[in-house]
């Protein structure tokens, strides 16, 4: 019967497309669907407020000296002393990035000590305009109740207002909160809001080495 | 074509709605991969995006048969005036995405070998921030350019028709 099978053979390519056609689409519907980003994406910045309303942002200007492509672009100012608007000396009065000079590596917010600059889930920024992508405090700068500003295309249909609302796109890159000598002390929260990071699988979970080497 | 003193008829506004429909719904993108942007170029073309659903399924290597150039990567000094030839090469209408941050400023390489964004060789409609841009983040970039072209008037560059 080797002849059959001979004859058969080629036959059977033809029935994977067959048993793909089962399986449907693979294809994500974007505008309509969009993709659950991965927990530490790197997205569009967020200027970050305490649970009060004061700013985080202290003004030093660690973002901009770590940036490697010197896109932000920081100027601190003494805090008016009856109406301070950061708990420290100074607040960035100034505070601009070029999202298109941006290579969104996360440098700056493992630059800042008061983790007053954090990554979003929010990746739709094109423009039309090179100005349009220099986002100021105005559109960085996170709302009292801790919701992201819009971006300053915010009339366009595709930009999901509501989304943008919801708190849980955000994201912490490597602040110190995610270490698990940090576990349980509330530095950062995902939503801006007041809480308690829980601690990243694998933080805590019994790993036996010490942090020494975490220093280097 | 109605110009642009009187108010176009209801003629010529459907004739103008079926031409911009036909335009954002067939634009093909002239192969412009430079850099590590074209990896999500490419990916975005592929099956788990799809940019066929948006008509632009096929990569035209000839520019006389795309109409919206990706410069998708840092385009160096050397590579200015291929891409400003390639540009010329493609016929009205046409339009330009300037995909991830070295192609639309320079990103980090803020030195002698590239160019500062390439709004200096070519007119860009269309700037994607990124390091790459995620193929969402194209998608958005081209679909806003698509809403451009719909809401805009049928013209060419120089604004005549």
């Amino acid at each position: 019967m080797s002849w059959l099978s001979d004859l058969l053979g080629p036959l059977k390519g033809f029935l994977v497309p067959l048993r793909q056609i089962r399986k449907g689409p693979v294809t994500r519907k974007y505008p309509q669907v969009k993709r659950v980003k991965p927990q530490r994406f790197h997205g569009r910045h967020t200027l970050n407020r305490y649970p009060n309303g004061m700013e985080k942002c202290i003004g030093c200007e660690l973002c901009a000296g770590v940036c490697p492509a010197n896109c932000i672009y920081v100027r601190g100012k003494d805090n008016p002393p009856d109406n301070p608007v950061s708990p420290g000396e100074r607040w960035g009065f100034v505070y601009e990035i070029n999202m298109l000079r941006c290579i969104f590596c996360a440098m700056c917010v493992e630059a800042c000590p008061t983790q007053a600059i954090t990554m979003t889930h929010l990746f739709e920024m094109s423009v039309t305009n090179r100005d349009d992508a220099i986002y100021t405090r105005t559109e960085l700068l996170v709302d009292r109740d801790g919701t992201p500003n819009y971006p300053p295309h915010e009339d366009s249909p595709l930009t999901n207002l509501e989304e943008l609302r919801k708190g849980d796109g955000w994201m912490r890159a490597t602040s110190p909160s995610g270490r698990r000598e940090y576990e349980g002390i509330v530095a950062w929260t995902p939503s801006a809001r007041t809480g308690e990071l829980p601690a990243e699988r694998g933080q805590s979970s019994g790993t036996p080495q010490v942090s020494e080497d975490a220093d280097g | 074509m109605a110009s642009q003193s009187t108010a176009p008829g209801i003629l010529m506004t459907t004739l103008e709605k079926g031409v911009n429909w036909a335009r954002t719904q067939s634009m093909w993108p002239a192969s412009f991969g430079l850099a590590c942007c074209a990896i999500e170029m490419m990916g975005t073309g592929a099956a788990h995006n799809d940019l066929a659903r948006f008509g632009m399924e096929i990569f035209r290597a000839s520019p006389r048969q795309a109409d919206l150039m990706i410069v998708a990567g840092r385009v160096s000094q050397k590579m200015a005036p291929v891409l400003r030839q390639v540009y010329d090469q493609m016929v009205e209408p046409k339009w330009v995405l300037s995909m991830g941050a070295c192609a639309s400023t320079g990103g980090m390489f803020n030195n002698y070998a590239l160019v500062q964004g390439v709004d200096q060789v070519v007119p860009v409609d269309m700037y994607v921030p990124g390091c790459p841009p995620g193929p969402q983040s194209l998608m958005h970039g081209i679909l806003t350019l698509q809403q451009m072209i719909m809401d805009g008037k049928i013209q060419n560059s120089t604004g005549v028709l």
